[in-house]
């Protein structure tokens, strides 16, 4: 059985873009003792300034019902849903990944880049830059693979999610 | 309305008079200066705002606290920039954690002084952030009449909660367009009133079907309004089921009555504590299972199904799972409930609910709060009971320290009425009672208020007996004087192996003397004969009044649920003290 605990959940949060509204939900997340694995902002009605923010965090189902009640309390939180993708939610991430190597490594991780389709956006004789989007799985699975074959600097947007369907938030 | 050309000094003001504001609780400051000015100007307007000076923002907090507390209007205090704000935030924090509209006018440095450590400058928002409701930062002339009209609307809806409103100096001297209240709504901020009726139905049928159900009722209750408190009264008496309250809940079903079975919690009374183990419906209405209240979390209420009546949906599901929750205002779900159990015909399980009377009036005869009397010494349990039925006539209101004094209060004092007890629960802020007493003494200037006061805690906000005596406010502060911080003493007896660690005070003043030295009434008293005569003294007295009433020093709290023991397991006397406490239990304190 997999470990409650160990669950990662995504979650969607809709806010008033005004001064200081990230630091009300970071502060009441650090506060009230919850972890957060990544988080996203960037406002997604310019007219409305309403921004969203997504967060990653571990925990029980519970725990996190828990900080989304909390979160709901703030003044200007609008809605905050739980969208991970075991929810109908679609998760996605990019990446930066830089590789640094020669011969053969270099060959072998330019094949992988185009197994997972991801493309190369900078080049030297000795390295490569490369831009990855999808799942956050799957850049996790690209990295691992990238470790022997001289991954030397990431860089991640952290997830954006939003709900399959026909469903709005 | 039209909109008019402003000074942010005169909007302030101006906000003030447009949401019925009349009265403040404030310190002076350079950078809250204009706005003083125009509080010297309005001194002669035909409707002046009443300012009081105290003593120390903390205590314009708890002032402020104690206004909202007694009137059920938002209280509101003006404090300068820097220390002033950091001054403050006790009492922030205070009202915060018991629910209690505030609105906290700030100064600032000037706007383009922020962020340069000036002088007197702190980061008013991001210290006030986790302590307030929201809070706000006024940048810009023309968002100071909005900004200060959403804040009295957050601080009141919903959930109430102190709120702060940061105004730079500049942005007090600029002149703007001031909008009027009416045209200002929030542009998000909707707290839902009503709750599904189908829920409350649902609710209902348990309610029809217990067999030992129990109300347990909170602050929320009072918060909600008088509205409120009389639709509880008409369900408790409909249902004929048994009633027990939170310590912020007293008042709201009243004390005397024999369907409540008294406080609950950790110093509540025996019935109280074992009809909440024992129930199989438990009703919340307005509380919000606080740790004092549940003891040890899995052996809580273990076979009772839970109705959860709240404001704020987050405080449901919290600590313990229910089975109905209801997220809306207690007075608009009670009117539909009783509307709904009418219209239904409910009726309760008459026959079953008579056994489950029985019962708690088998366990009411254990008399928990009973106690020693003595001829000798005066015991503070007595002390209470004498001041209580001395004033009960006469409506009064009852502010209090924290320590022992304050549960023996709780225990001792039955209040029929709400908004009349006024205490830091939550927070539990020790030098909270005097400010308060101001506070409701400026509401109910005819009314007696009364301090119940530990001579530790009375030192922490002493400096706010300067305020009573300019303001002619005639508080009194009636202290039960163990020279002990009592409750410390009481865990350090029952927890540490009687290791009496710093909470005995030397050098205590003589608090006659004290009381001279302010200009208001000393009293002392130290034999149980003497008491009558001494209170009736002081409440005669038109003017404030500290009361050293001098009492056994080795008295304990009890009942008493050690913490991480269930209710089932509670202390009943000094017998029982050898109890062992588990390290987790000691842990909890
Ligand atoms: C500001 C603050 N500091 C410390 C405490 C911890 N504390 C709780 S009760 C208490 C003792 C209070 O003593 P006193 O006012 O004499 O009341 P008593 O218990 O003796 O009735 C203390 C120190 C507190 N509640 N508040
Ligand atoms: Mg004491």
């Amino acid at each position: 059985m997999i470990n409650q605990e160990e669950l990662k959940h995504t979650v969607s949060v809709l806010v008033d873009n005004e001064p200081g509204v990230l630091a009300r939900v970071i502060g009441l997340i650090s506060g009230r003792g919850y972890n957060i694995d990544s988080l996203t902002v960037a406002e997604v009605d310019a007219e409305k300034h309403i921004s969203r923010i997504t967060i990653v965090a571990p925990g029980s189902e519970e725990t996190v019902n828990k900080m989304i009640s909390q979160l709901e309390r703030l003044v200007p939180v609008k809605k905050a849903v739980n969208v991970t993708y075991e929810k109908r939610g679609i998760e996605r991430e990019m990446a930066l990944i830089k590789i640094v190597s020669t011969g053969e490594k270099r060959v072998e991780s330019m094949r992988l880049s185009e197994v997972f389709r991801a493309k190369v956006i900078d080049t030297t004789h000795d390295s490569f830059v490369f831009e990855l989007n999808g799942s956050p799985r799957k850049i996790d699975a690209f990295i691992d693979l990238m470790k022997p074959l001289g991954l030397s600097e990431v860089s991640r947007t952290g997830v954006v999610a939003i709900a399959r369907g026909t469903e709005k938030m | 309305m039209v909109n008019m050309q402003l000074t942010g000094a005169q909007m302030v003001l101006k906000a003030f008079e447009d949401q019925q504001v009349d009265t403040i609780f404030g310190y002076p400051g350079g950078a809250v200066l204009p706005i003083y000015d125009e509080l010297a100007k309005d001194k002669d307007s035909n409707k002046p705002i009443r300012h009081f000076l105290v003593r120390h923002e903390q205590g314009a907090a708890h002032a402020a606290e104690g206004y909202a507390r007694s009137s059920g209007k938002v209280g509101v205090l003006l404090v300068t920039s820097g220390p002033g704000v950091t001054n403050a935030v006790t009492g922030l924090t205070d009202a915060m954690m018991d629910s209690i509209p505030l609105v906290c006018i700030s100064g600032q440095v000037p706007t383009h002084l922020i962020g340069t450590d000036a002088f007197q400058e702190c980061d008013a928002v991001g210290i006030t952030r986790p302590c307030t409701k929201h809070n706000w930062l006024v940048k810009d002339i023309n968002d100071l009449s909005r900004i200060l009209h959403e804040a009295f609307y957050v601080a009141s809806n919903g959930r109430p909660g102190p709120v702060l409103v940061d105004i730079p100096k500049d942005i007090q001297f600029q002149t703007g367009t001031y909008i009027g209240p009416d045209t200002v709504k929030h542009k998000s901020y909707r707290p839902k009133l009503k709750a599904n009726i189908d829920k409350i139905d649902e609710a209902l049928q348990l309610i029809v079907n217990a067999e030992k159900p129990i109300f347990y009722t909170g602050g929320g209750v009072i918060n909600s309004g008088n509205a409120a408190v009389q639709l509880l009264r008409e369900f408790v008496r409909l249902t004929g089921f048994p009633i027990t309250s939170t310590l912020q809940g007293l008042g709201a079903f009243p004390g005397d009555d024999n369907q409540f079975v008294g406080m609950l919690g950790m110093h509540g009374t025996y019935e109280a504590n074992m009809a909440m183990n024992k129930c199989d419906l438990m009703i919340n209405i307005g509380a919000r299972f606080d740790d004092r209240i549940t003891g040890k979390i899995d052996e809580f209420s273990p076979n009772s199904k839970k109705i959860h009546v709240d404001i704020d949906p987050s405080s449901i599901n919290k600590v313990i799972s229910v089975d109905v929750g209801l997220a809306g205002d207690v007075a608009h779900v009670l009117e539909d409930a009783i509307k709904l159990w009418k219209s239904k015909v409910y009726k309760v399980n008459k026959s079953s609910v008579k056994d489950w009377w029985k019962q708690i009036d088998k366990w009411r005869k254990t008399d928990s709060l009973h106690f020693e009397e003595d001829n000798d010494t005066i015991k503070p349990q007595y002390a209470i009971q004498r001041l209580y039925e001395l004033t009960k006539d006469s409506d009064a209101f009852i502010t209090t320290e924290v320590g022992q004094h304050q549960m023996w209060a709780a225990q001792h004092y039955k209040f029929n009425k709400p908004n009349r007890w006024i205490t830091s629960g939550s927070l539990g802020t020790m030098g909270f009672g005097l400010p308060a007493a101001i506070g409701a003494q400026v509401a109910h200037p005819d009314k007696l208020v009364i301090d119940i006061a530990g001579e530790a805690s009375i030192l922490m906000c002493m400096q706010e007996m300067s305020t009573a005596l300019q303001h002619k406010l005639p508080v009194k502060v009636f202290i039960i004087n163990n020279q002990y911080m009592g409750m410390v003493r009481q865990w350090q007896e029952l927890l540490h192996d009687k290791r009496y660690s710093h909470s005995y005070t030397d050098a205590l003043p003589d608090f006659v003397k004290l009381a001279e030295a302010y200009g208001a009434k000393g009293i002392r008293v130290e034999k149980p004969k003497d008491l009558d005569q001494s209170i009736k003294e002081m409440i005669k007295y038109d003017g404030p009044v500290i009361f050293d009433c001098v009492v056994d020093q080795n008295e304990n709290v009890f009942p008493m649920i050690p913490s991480g023991k269930a209710h089932n397991e509670m202390l009943l006397g000094n017998e029982t003290q050898k109890e062992e406490i588990s390290d987790e239990g000691k842990a909890l304190l």
